[in-house]
This record gives structure tokens, C-alpha cells and sequence, in this order.
């Protein structure tokens, strides 16, 4: 086992604990506390935030993903290579809005709680997944696409054989930078009166109360780094899954 | 806008364009479907639904219809790109005047509560048609410098716009109207958060980004730490360097007496420096790896030393990507700075929040919209030089 995977197992462990039995560290967060005031956060329980987080989280970027890997593959065809050039610039485009921003204007047409969050964290997750599935869909070595192309493959098999597994790499990386956006703006989404972590860090900014604050980030922090680790691992297991035994390189 | 890719379409005399059947499906459903504008008896109530018959003057409204079916058959046919940039252009202009005209009309004499915002058909109109404009850009593939013409004769427009009074009935501009020394004041700030922490960024990142080049160790952990901080949301890492900064404010009166507390500007500047410094220093990583061997040779070969050879060969070889990388962090940091009024930071987030605060939509648009234009903005701009410093073959990836 290497040194960074026990420092990543140990800081999960702290995490859970810290979950389970927040009173315990309560000592480590009082100095932060005025007189009087509470140092873990008391008006729901941190796990239950956290899972709601997490599940908010996990619905709008598996959501995003099925949709946009779809309108990936949907451009890329010769029926949809008409909308390839504009896709690109939406998709440009439409990372130049800030989460908060496209987070408070669905609020209009869904009315504040967990709905709007839902579907800001859709909308934007969507952005990152597109235009890397399209990158690994259209960046595919000509010799492999021809190649199946020779041996009767047809467009699906191609595809699903193919392309897809070829590409896979770089649409997992997209999945990965939009579960990091995500996680981040569900935290925003408390803004809204979602359930989510970000609740503890705004309760503590208007109360004042600097140990809500920092548990509420410490806890989204940790988060937030050890998904983005375990997603990395994740794609570098495809990875050497997909060029074992084949003389492709990595992309 | 940048990365267009040219399709060879088959030529035909006359055919169905796809995009063009999307984008009259949608200008359709606008039209008959949603409210072009909503009509609020006061900013905090919902809107009361008004189609275009009842919120326009009657021949306005007629040559606006005309105009809209007619330009929802047009785009059905295939054209070239030149006709359909102008019938998307044409689209949005002629809408934007509209709404502004329905402003005008729908107020009732002497009443200044009452709120007249544009409704959700006139934003997919107008998206509509900025789409087929969109496409039609995408498709002709301009060079930098007509890009940046086009944007200036966009900023321009709305300029003229704004001050010609045209829209000053509608929501926003009410809601702009009573707080316009605010807005100019946290727009400041906005633009001091954003520029100001990629100015530090670059001063700092940049030869970090060449020590990182040099040193194959440095840049492991140097890059693993970034990507770390990078992967923290905002919000969390605000918050996380509220306690930090309030202590060094605390024991030290000097910085506290320069405004260095622990809500306030000072941490908003540092989160977004600190999230500034991985494009930064992975760029400028990527873009010297990048240099060409031959270069370098050549350059030893001259008897250049390492100093003379990164700023005469290497820096100006790699400096396109690096120039990618401060476009990243820019429009990063204008999104990002919004949440900086959480913490006191200030910035256009001021009004996002205080019109989430009140459920006042239109002051969420207020803080909004500007961001998102800055981010546009800032975006059309360095992507433009970003191609002008590229090599020729490079700028066509």
C-alpha cells in the first residue's frame, strides 16, 4: 500500500468518525465559538446533510451524464454532424455562466428547496461531459475507425465496440470534473433552501459562528478531494484497462 | 466560439436544414405557447401573463407576428451562412426593441410599482435567433479580428440601448435605477476580485509554473496541491479562510488597519487567487514542455545561456498556452466572485442573493446578467488573442 493511499484511508476514517460522533471533536471547535454559541452544527444532523448532499449530487450528474453522452453520440453521427459546430460553441458559451447564477434563475420556475438545485446542478453538470465525450469521440486514431470500418462493423457496433470503449478515458474525466462542479454548487444550493452542507457554512456566516463554518467546509472539502481521488483511480484503472494488450497509446 | 469545426455539407438547391427545423420548432412554441411579457402588480408578486397581442400596440404587434412567421419559414431552408447571421441578428433586435415598447405600454399611467419583466417566451425568442446567429458565426469561421469587431458592434449596441431609454420601463432597469450607485460600486469590486487576484495569480503562478518545469519533483507535489485546492467548492474554502484571516488580522493591527479581516474582501481575494494559481502553473508546465526540441537546440547552439533561452525561445513559444490558462482563471474567477458576497466580499453576488433573499427575480437578473456578460466578454476577447499568438496550424485545432 502506498504512503498516499493510507493518508486518503486514515482522512475517510476522521470523516466518518467526525459524521458519527461529531460531540467528540466538539473540543477542537470551541475556541472558534462566542460565548454561548454551539459548536456543532444542531439543527439537523451532519449525516444526514451529507447524504442528502450526496445524493443530490449523485442524481444530477448521473442524469447529466446519460443525457449528454447522448447528445454526444447523437452529434457525432452523419444525422446529427449539422449540429456539431454550434453544439460546441453552446457548450462554450454556456461555461461562461456562474453556477449561482443559472442556480437562482431556476428558482422562478421551481419555487426555492431541493428542485431547482437539482436541476442547476443538471444543466451546468451537463457542460463538462459533453464537450469531453465529443473531444474523445471525434479525437479517435482514423486507423482504428477505418479499420473496423474494413471488417463489416456496422455504425452501432462500431460504436458500442469501438468508439465508446476508445473514448471512454476522456468521458469519464468529463464525469469527474462535473461531480467535482456539482458537489461545489450543491453546496451554493443551501442558498436556495436545499438540504445539503452548505447549510452549516451559511448558518454559521449569519450567526457569526466560526466553527459551523469551518466543519461545514472541512467536511465539503474532504469530500469533494477524496471523490475527485477515487474518480481519478477509477479512470486510470479504465485506462490501463483499455490499452492492455493493444498497441494504443493513452491519449 | 472558437473551436468551430467546418462540416462539408452536400450542396442542394433546395433542402430542409436541420438546425433550422430545431430553431422554427422552438421560435413556434415561443410563440404560441409562452408568455412574451409578465406583468407584476408590484417586484415581489408573480407575473400576470401578457402575449405579444396584449403587450404591444396593435400595429406593433401585428408586424411583429408577420415578421415572426415569416422568419420561422425562412429558417426551414437551407441558405448559406451570410442570410441567416442577418435574420438572426435582425430576430434579436427587433425583439429587444419590442419588449422594450411593451414596457412603455403596459405600464399603467403614474404607477411605479407596477413591474413589466420580460416574459419566458421573449427570452426563447431571443435565444432562438441568437442560436441561428450563433450557428451562422460558428459556420463562417472568422479570424480573430472580426470576431472582436462583432462583439464591439454587440457591447456597443447595448450601450446605445440602455442609454437611449428605450428599456427603462422594464424591471431590471427599475430595479438598476434604484440602486445604480450600488450597482457601479459593487461592479467595482467585482472587477477588483476577478482582475486584481489573476493579476497576483500570474506574478506568482507563472514562474512557479517555470520552477515546476525545471524540477520534475517541485512539480508533482506542486501540482497535487493545486489540484486539491481546486477541487475545494468556493463557498467551503471562503469559509475556510475566514478563521485564518481573522487570527493574522487579530495579531497583527497593521494588516487589520490595510482591511485584512476575516470577512471582507481580503479572504474572497485569496480563495480566488489560490484557485487561480492551477491553470496558471499547468499551463505554463504544458505550454514549455511543449516548446519544440528543435528550438532549444538551436538556441544552445547560439550559445544562449538557460536565462537568455526561456525569455528569447521558450516563454514566447509556450506563451499561447499560458494565455489560455489566464483566460480559464478569468472567467472562472467573474462566476466565482459572485459567491464572494456571502462572506462580505461584495461584488455583483450582492444583488443575486439579495434577490434570492426577497424572491425579486428581477434583482437576481441584475446581478446576473452583468456577470455572465463579463464572463462573455472576457471570454470572446482572450480567446481572439489567444488565436492571434497561436501558430497558424495550431489556431485551426
Amino acid at each position: 500500500m502506498s504512503w498516499s493511499l493510507i493518508i486518503r484511508l486514515l482522512v475517510l476514517a476522521l470523516l466518518i468518525a467526525f459524521l458519527v460522533a461529531p460531540e467528540s471533536f466538539a473540543f477542537l471547535l470551541q475556541p472558534f465559538t462566542k460565548i454561548g454559541q454551539p459548536a456543532i452544527y444542531d439543527r439537523g444532523t451532519l449525516w444526514g446533510l451529507t447524504l442528502s448532499h450526496l445524493a443530490i449530487t449523485f442524481a444530477a450528474t448521473s442524469l447529466a451524464t446519460l443525457v449528454a453522452l447522448g447528445l454526444a453520440i447523437l452529434v457525432t453521427r452523419p444525422f446529427g454532424a449539422e449540429f456539431l459546430p454550434l453544439s460546441r460553441s453552446l457548450a462554450n458559451i454556456g461555461q461562461t455562466f456562474p453556477p449561482v447564477a443559472v442556480l437562482a434563475l431556476t428558482v422562478p420556475i421551481l419555487g426555492f428547496g431541493t428542485a431547482p438545485t437539482l436541476v442547476a446542478l443538471f444543466l451546468y453538470g451537463l457542460l463538462p461531459i459533453f464537450e469531453n465525450s465529443i473531444t474523445g469521440l471525434t479525437t479517435l486514431p482514423p486507423t482504428v475507425t477505418v479499420a473496423a470500418r474494413g471488417m463489416g462493423m456496422t455504425g452501432l457496433q462500431r460504436l458500442v465496440r469501438v468508439e465508446l470503449p476508445l473514448a471512454l478515458p476522456v468521458i469519464l474525466s468529463g464525469v469527474r470534473l462535473s461531480t467535482v462542479i456539482s458537489l461545489a454548487t450543491a453546496t451554493i444550493g443551501s442558498t436556495v433552501a436545499a438540504r445539503t452542507l452548505g447549510e452549516i457554512i451559511i448558518a454559521g456566516l449569519t450567526a457569526s459562528n466560526t466553527a459551523f463554518v469551518m466543519q461545514g467546509g472541512l467536511i465539503v472539502a474532504v469530500l469533494a478531494v477524496l471523490i475527485y481521488d477515487g474518480l481519478s483511480a477509477l479512470e486510470r484503472f479504465f485506462v490501463a484497462r483499455t490499452t492492455k494488450g493493444s498497441s494504443l497509446s493513452p491519449r | 466560439m472558437t473551436q468551430g469545426v467546418g462540416t462539408a455539407l452536400p450542396k442542394r438547391t433546395i433542402g430542409l436544414d436541420k438546425l433550422g427545423v430545431v430553431i422554427a420548432l422552438i421560435l413556434a412554441a415561443a410563440w404560441l405557447l409562452l408568455p412574451f411579457a409578465d406583468f407584476k402588480p408590484n417586484r415581489i408578486l408573480p407575473g400576470e401573463p401578457r402575449s405579444i397581442f396584449s403587450a404591444l400596440p396593435p400595429i406593433y404587434a401585428a408586424i411583429l407576428a408577420v415578421g415572426l412567421g415569416l422568419s420561422i419559414f425562412a429558417s426551414l431552408i437551407r441558405t448559406s451562412a451570410i442570410p441567416r447571421l442577418l435574420l438572426g441578428f435582425i430576430g434579436v433586435v427587433a425583439l429587444v426593441l419590442a419588449i422594450g415598447v411593451a414596457g412603455h405600454y403596459l405600464t399603467p399611467e403614474g404607477d411605479n410599482l407596477a413591474r413589466i419583466a420580460p416574459g419566458a417566451g421573449f427570452w426563447v425568442l431571443v435565444g432562438a435567433y441568437a442560436l441561428l446567429a450563433a450557428d451562422s458565426l460558428t459556420r463562417l469561421r472568422l479570424g480573430p479580428w472580426p470576431r472582436l469587431a462583432i462583439l464591439a458592434l454587440v457591447v456597443v449596441g447595448i450601450c446605445a440601448l440602455l442609454w437611449s431609454g428605450a428599456w427603462d420601463e422594464l424591471s431590471i432597469l427599475k430595479e438598476y435605477a434604484s440602486r445604480h450607485e450600488a450597482f457601479w460600486r459593487e461592479g467595482q469590486i467585482h472587477i477588483l476580485l476577478a482582475f486584481g487576484s489573476l493579476i497576483v495569480a500570474c506574478i506568482v503562478g507563472i514562474p512557479l509554473g517555470i520552477a515546476c518545469y525545471r524540477s520534475k519533483r517541485l512539480r508533482t507535489i506542486v501540482l497535487n496541491v493545486l489540484n486539491a485546492v481546486q477541487t475545494i467548492p468556493s463557498i467551503a474554502l471562503f469559509g475556510l479562510l475566514i478563521a485564518p484571516l481573522g487570527a493574522l488580522a487579530a495579531a497583527m493591527p497593521g494588516l487589520a488597519a490595510i482591511g485584512v479581516s476575516g470577512i471582507g474582501v481580503a479572504p474572497a481575494m485569496l480563495a480566488l487567487f489560490l484557485y487561480s494559481l492551477l491553470p496558471l502553473v499547468a499551463n505554463t508546465v504544458v505550454g514549455l514542455l511543449g516548446v519544440p526540441e528543435d528550438a532549444n537546440d538551436a538556441a544552445m547552439g547560439m550559445g544562449m545561456t538557460d536565462g537568455q533561452r526561456l525569455v528569447a525561445v521558450e516563454l514566447p513559444l509556450a506563451f499561447p498556452v499560458i494565455l489560455t490558462g489566464i483566460r480559464i482563471v478569468l472567467v472562472q474567477n467573474i462566476g466565482i466572485a459572485t459567491i464572494a458576497a456571502l462572506i462580505g466580499g461584495g461584488g455583483f453576488g450582492v444583488f443575486v442573493f439579495q434577490g434570492i433573499g426577497q424572491t425579486a427575480m428581477d434583482l437576481v437578473l441584475l446581478g446576473a446578467v452583468p456577470t455572465v456578460g463579463l464572463a462573455f466578454v472576457s471570454a470572446v476577447i482572450l480567446d481572439a488573442f489567444v488565436e492571434m499568438t497561436s501558430p497558424r496550424e495550431a489556431a485551426n485545432d
